[in-house]
C-alpha cells in the first residue's frame, strides 16, 4: 500500500509524459501532410462555419416509385393487350390498385404483374381483393433497403456538389434514418450551398404534346408542367422519359453563340446518345422539353436529328445560374429531395471571441482552484494541484488522440471536470485528517484515508459517469461534446487522483518520514 | 502555503444538530419547489431557439446600428419579425423570427441576410441559427428523455450500491433540486435550450456526487455504530463530511465563477445555472436528502442488530 514499486512509478510517469507528448500537436504547426498529427479539432462554434441538418423526403421516394411502377404497369398491360380500369395510386398505403377490364383476364393480368421489373428482390406483393381489384403493395422491408440506399446515394451526391463549390474540409454524415448533417467550416454564409442542396436536379428530356391554349387538364400519359422560360405558361409534357439525366457524362457553363447569353453544354454517354438520336430523328418538327425538377427549362423545336450526343441548354441563365446548373448536372441528381431543417452559422469573429472567452475563463478558474487548494490544504493541496494539471494535460491528450472536436460546451465540461477532480483529492485529504483526529499514526492515517476515500471516489464517479454516458447517447451536437469531455475527464480524474497525487503523497512520506502530517 | 494549510472551513470537530431543522428544511424546499412548479406553468420557461424553433440572426454593423432602416428593409422583404433589438454594443443587432410551419425557414434566413446587407452596407452576420418546428420538438423530446433516463440510471445505481431508501431519497431530492433550477430559469429569463439541458444534467451529476459521498459515510457509520439511533448517526455523518462538502462545493463554484463573468453570451447562462445548482445541490445533501432518509429509514435501517446494509458487492 505505502510502497510503490519502481515499475509502477515509471509507468505513471510514462503515462504523464505520453500525455504531454500527445498534447504537443495542438500547439505546433503540422510539419508535413504525411505525418499523422492527432490534434483536437475546433468545433464550428469556435472557428466559425455552418452546420446544416438536411431532412430526406422519404415519402417522395414511395410516391416516385409508385408513379413509375404504375407507368410500367400501364405500358405492360397495353402491350399485352389487356384492358384495365381505375388505376389508382395510394401513397399512404404504398399501393397501386386497378381493376381488370374483364374478371376472366385476371390470371393474365397477374402474369404481367409478375414480370414487372423489381428494383430489389420482393419489392412488392400482389393481392386480389374480393371485388376483383388487384392491388400492388410495396413491401416495407424492401422500402427500408431502398431508403437506406437512397440516403447513402444522397450523401454521395451532396458530397460531390459541396466539393465542387470548393468548400474546405466539409463533414458530411448520416444522422438517424433520414437525416444528413453537413458541416462547413469557414463558411458562415451557406446560401449558395443551401440552394445547391435544395435542388434535386433531376433532368429529363421528354416530348411535348401541343394542346390548344387554355386546356385545363393534361391528356392521359401527360403532365402539365410550368415553364421557367415563359413564366405562367404550362406545357403538356409526356410522362415517358426519352432521355434521362443519368446518361449525362459532362456539363459545363458556356455562352450561346446566337444570343450571346449564358448556356449550359452537356454531353451524353453512348446509351443517351443513341436514345437522343432516335427520338430526335423520329420527331423532327415537334418540341422536345428539357425538364429539371418538374419545371420545363426550355422546349426547343427539333430541327434535325441530333446524333452527336451533345447539345446546349439555353434558357434565361446568368453566369452564376449556368455555372451552378452545370455543377448540379455533373454531380448527378439526388435520389430524394432534401430540405434544410436546421441551420446554424457562426461568423469567424464570434468563434474567435468565444474561444478567447472560454480559454480565459478556463485559466482564471484553474488559478482560483489552485490558490484555494494551496490555502486550504497546504502541501497535500499542492500535490492535488500537480494532479490537476496532469489531469488537464491527459484530457487534452485523449481528446487529441480521438481527434475529438472541441466545442464551447466542451470547454465548460473541461472546467467542470477540473472542479470535480479536486473533489477526489479533497476526499482523500479530509479523510486523512479525520483518521489523524481519531488518533492514528501518520502512516496508518494515510493508509486508512486512501483506502476509504477510494471507495467513495469510485462510487461518486461511477454515478457521474453513468449520467454523462446517457447524455452522450441521447444528446446531439454541442451537448454530446460536453458529455464526451466529462466522460473522458472522469477517466483521467481517476488516474490522476488515485495514482498520481496519491503516489506523490506517499513518495513524500517515504522520503521524509515526518512525525506529523501537514494537513 | 507549501507546508501546512493556512485556512480551514470548520474548526476541528463540529457537532451541528442538522436533523433538528429537518422539518424546516423539508418545508422550505417543498414551498420553493412548489413555487417553481407554478412558475413553470405561469409564466413558464423562456424557450430558446433549440426548443422553440425559429430564426435568430445576430449582426454587427459598421458604425452604430440604424434600427429604423433595418426594420424598413425587413418589411420591404416581407419578413415579419418578433423583434429587432440591440444587445451588447451599439453596433450589435439581434433579429428574432418565430417558427412558422408554412414558410421555408431557411429561405427566410437568406432573405434576412439580404435585407441587412441592403439596410446597412458593410454589416456582417455574426451568427444565424434556424431551427425548424419539427426539429425543435424532437430536440425537446430528446432533451427531456436524456434528463429522465439519467434520473432513472442514478436511481438504479444508488439502489444497487446502497438500499432503496437511499435511492428514493436521493432521487426525490434531485427532483426537488431540478424543480428549483427550473424556477430559477423562469425568474432569470435565461433561455432554455440544449446547453441548459447540459447544465441541468451537470447539476444532477454534481448533486448526486455530493449525496453519494454523504451516503457512503452513513453506510460506513451504520456498520461502525451498530446501536446508534439513525438520527444521531445522520448528524454525525454530515458533520464528519462537512469539511469535504464545503471544500468541494467551493472549488466547483470557483471553477464555474469565471465562466459566468467572462464566458461570453453563450456560456454565461450555463455558468449561472451551474452556480445556482451547486448551492442548491450542496444544501439539499444536508437539509433534504438526509432528513428524507431519516423519514424513510428510521424503522427499517435500524430495526435490529444485524448489519443493516448489504455487504459490499
Amino acid at each position: 500500500m505505502m510502497y510503490y514499486s519502481r515499475i509502477k512509478l515509471l509507468s505513471v510517469a510514462a503515462v504523464c509524459l505520453l500525455g504531454a507528448l500527445l498534447c504537443v500537436p495542438n500547439f505546433v504547426r503540422k510539419p508535413a501532410a504525411s505525418i499523422p498529427w492527432p490534434e483536437i479539432h475546433l468545433g464550428l462554434d469556435l472557428r466559425g462555419g455552418s452546420y446544416l441538418l438536411l431532412q430526406v423526403d422519404l415519402s417522395s421516394l414511395t410516391r416516385d416509385r409508385l408513379q413509375s411502377l404504375s407507368d410500367s404497369l400501364r405500358q405492360s398491360l397495353i402491350s399485352a393487350n389487356l384492358g384495365y380500369r381505375n388505376i389508382a395510386i395510394n401513397p399512404d398505403r404504398a399501393e397501386i390498385t386497378f381493376q381488370p377490364r374483364d374478371p376472366s383476364e385476371k390470371d393474365r393480368d397477374l402474369k404481367v404483374l409478375d414480370d414487372l421489373p423489381r428494383t430489389v428482390p420482393n419489392e412488392f406483393s400482389v393481392t386480389t381483393r374480393p371485388d376483383d381489384t388487384i392491388a400492388i403493395t410495396l413491401d416495407s422491408g424492401a422500402m427500408r433497403v431502398r431508403t437506406h440506399d437512397a440516403v447513402s446515394q444522397a450523401i454521395e451526391i451532396v458530397r460531390r456538389r459541396i466539393d465542387a463549390t470548393g468548400a474546405v474540409d466539409p463533414q458530411i454524415t448520416r444522422q438517424g434514418e433520414d437525416r444528413i448533417v453537413v458541416e462547413l467550416p469557414g463558411i458562415s454564409d451557406p446560401e449558395r450551398v443551401k440552394a445547391l442542396l435544395g435542388t434535386t436536379a433531376k433532368m429529363t428530356f421528354r416530348l411535348v404534346d401541343e394542346l390548344p391554349p387554355g386546356t385545363p387538364i393534361a391528356p392521359p400519359g401527360d403532365t402539365l408542367l410550368p415553364s421557367t422560360d415563359h413564366p405562367g405558361s404550362m406545357l403538356a409534357v409526356r410522362n415517358h422519359v426519352d432521355v434521362d439525366g443519368v446518361n449525362l457524362t459532362n456539363a459545363g457553363a458556356t455562352t450561346d453563340d446566337q444570343t450571346g447569353g449564358w448556356a449550359v453544354s452537356f454531353s451524353l454517354d453512348s446509351v443517351g446518345t443513341r436514345a437522343f438520336g432516335d427520338v430526335t430523328q423520329a420527331n423532327v418538327g415537334r418540341r422536345f422539353a428539357i425538364v429539371l425538377d418538374n419545371k420545363v427549362i426550355e422546349a426547343p423545336v427539333i430541327r434535325t436529328a441530333i446524333t452527336g450526343g451533345s447539345g446546349i441548354i439555353t434558357g434565361n441563365f446568368d453566369a452564376h445560374q449556368a455555372t451552378d446548373l452545370a455543377l448540379l448536372l455533373r454531380a448527378g441528381a439526388l435520389p430524394v429531395p432534401l430540405t434544410v431543417v436546421e441551420e446554424r452559422s457562426i461568423g469567424p469573429s464570434l468563434g474567435a471571441d468565444s474561444i478567447r472567452a472560454g480559454a480565459l475563463s478556463l485559466l482564471i478558474g484553474f488559478v482560483l482552484v489552485i490558490i484555494f487548494m494551496a490555502l486550504f490544504y497546504g502541501r497535500f493541496g499542492w500535490y492535488a494541484n500537480v494532479a490537476l494539471f496532469a489531469n488537464l494535460v491527459l484530457m487534452l491528450a485523449i481528446l487529441s488522440l480521438f481527434g475529438a472536436t472541441l466545442t464551447l460546451p466542451g470547454m465548460a465540461g473541461m472546467l467542470l471536470t477540473l472542479g470535480m477532480a479536486v473533489d477526489a483529492n479533497i476526499l482523500i485529504i479530509e479523510r486523512i485528517r479525520e483518521e489523524l483526529k481519531r488518533g492514528r499514526t501518520p502512516l496508518a492515517a494515510m493508509q486508512a484515508g486512501f483506502e476509504r476515500a477510494t471507495a467513495t471516489v469510485l462510487d461518486s464517479n461511477a454515478t457521474a459517469f453513468l449520467a454523462h454516458v446517457m447524455l452522450f447517447v441521447f444528446g446531439t451536437g454541442p451537448v454530446r461534446g460536453f458529455a464526451l469531455t466529462i466522460t473522458i475527464g472522469i477517466a483521467t480524474t481517476l488516474f490522476s487522483t488515485l495514482l498520481l497525487s496519491r503516489m506523490l503523497m506517499v513518495r513524500w512520506y517515504a522520503l521524509t518520514r515526518p512525525s506529523t502530517l501537514p494537513v | 502555503m507549501f507546508g501546512r494549510p493556512l485556512l480551514r472551513f470548520v474548526r476541528k470537530d463540529t457537532h451541528i444538530n442538522f436533523m433538528r431543522g429537518r422539518f424546516a428544511g423539508l418545508a422550505t424546499s417543498a414551498v420553493l419547489s412548489l413555487a417553481s412548479v407554478i412558475l413553470f406553468f405561469h409564466p413558464g420557461l423562456t424557450l430558446g431557439l433549440d426548443f422553440r424553433g425559429g430564426i435568430v440572426v445576430e449582426a454587427k454593423t459598421s458604425g452604430p446600428a440604424d434600427f429604423g432602416r433595418i426594420r424598413t428593409a425587413l418589411t420591404a422583404h416581407n419578413i415579419k419579425t418578433d423583434g429587432v433589438q440591440a444587445f451588447g454594443g451599439p453596433d450589435d443587432v439581434l433579429i428574432r423570427l418565430g417558427a412558422n410551419e408554412q414558410t421555408n425557414t431557411n429561405a427566410v434566413v437568406d432573405e434576412v441576410r439580404h435585407a441587412i446587407a441592403e439596410a446597412q452596407p458593410g454589416a456582417t452576420i455574426v451568427r444565424a441559427d434556424a431551427v425548424g418546428a419539427s426539429v425543435s420538438s424532437e430536440l425537446f423530446r430528446n432533451g427531456l428523455l436524456a434528463l429522465g433516463i439519467s434520473l432513472l440510471m442514478i436511481l438504479g445505481y444508488i439502489w444497487f450500491r446502497f438500499e432503496w431508501e437511499f435511492a428514493l431519497s436521493a432521487v426525490v431530492t434531485l427532483v426537488l433540486d431540478l424543480t428549483k433550477t427550473v424556477g430559477f430559469l423562469v425568474l432569470t429569463h435565461f433561455e432554455f435550450d440544449l446547453v441548459m439541458v447540459a447544465a441541468i444534467l451537470t447539476i444532477l451529476g454534481y448533486s448526486t456526487n455530493d449525496k453519494v459521498v454523504v451516503y457512503d459515510r452513513i453506510r460506513e457509520n451504520l456498520r461502525r455504530y451498530r446501536t446508534m439511533p439513525l438520527r444521531e448517526l445522520l448528524d454525525l455523518s454530515i458533520n464528519e463530511t462537512l469539511s469535504r462538502t464545503l471544500g468541494t462545493s467551493t472549488t466547483v463554484f470557483l471553477a464555474a465563477l469565471p465562466l459566468a463573468f467572462f464566458g461570453g453570451a453563450s456560456l454565461s447562462g450555463f455558468a449561472w445555472v451551474m452556480l445556482f445548482g451547486i448551492v442548491v445541490g450542496t444544501s439539499s445533501s444536508i437539509f433534504i436528502a438526509a432528513p428524507l432518509l431519516l423519514l424513510l429509514g428510521e424503522k427499517r435501517l435500524r430495526k435490529d442488530t444485524r448489519p443493516a446494509v448489504k455487504q459490499e458487492i
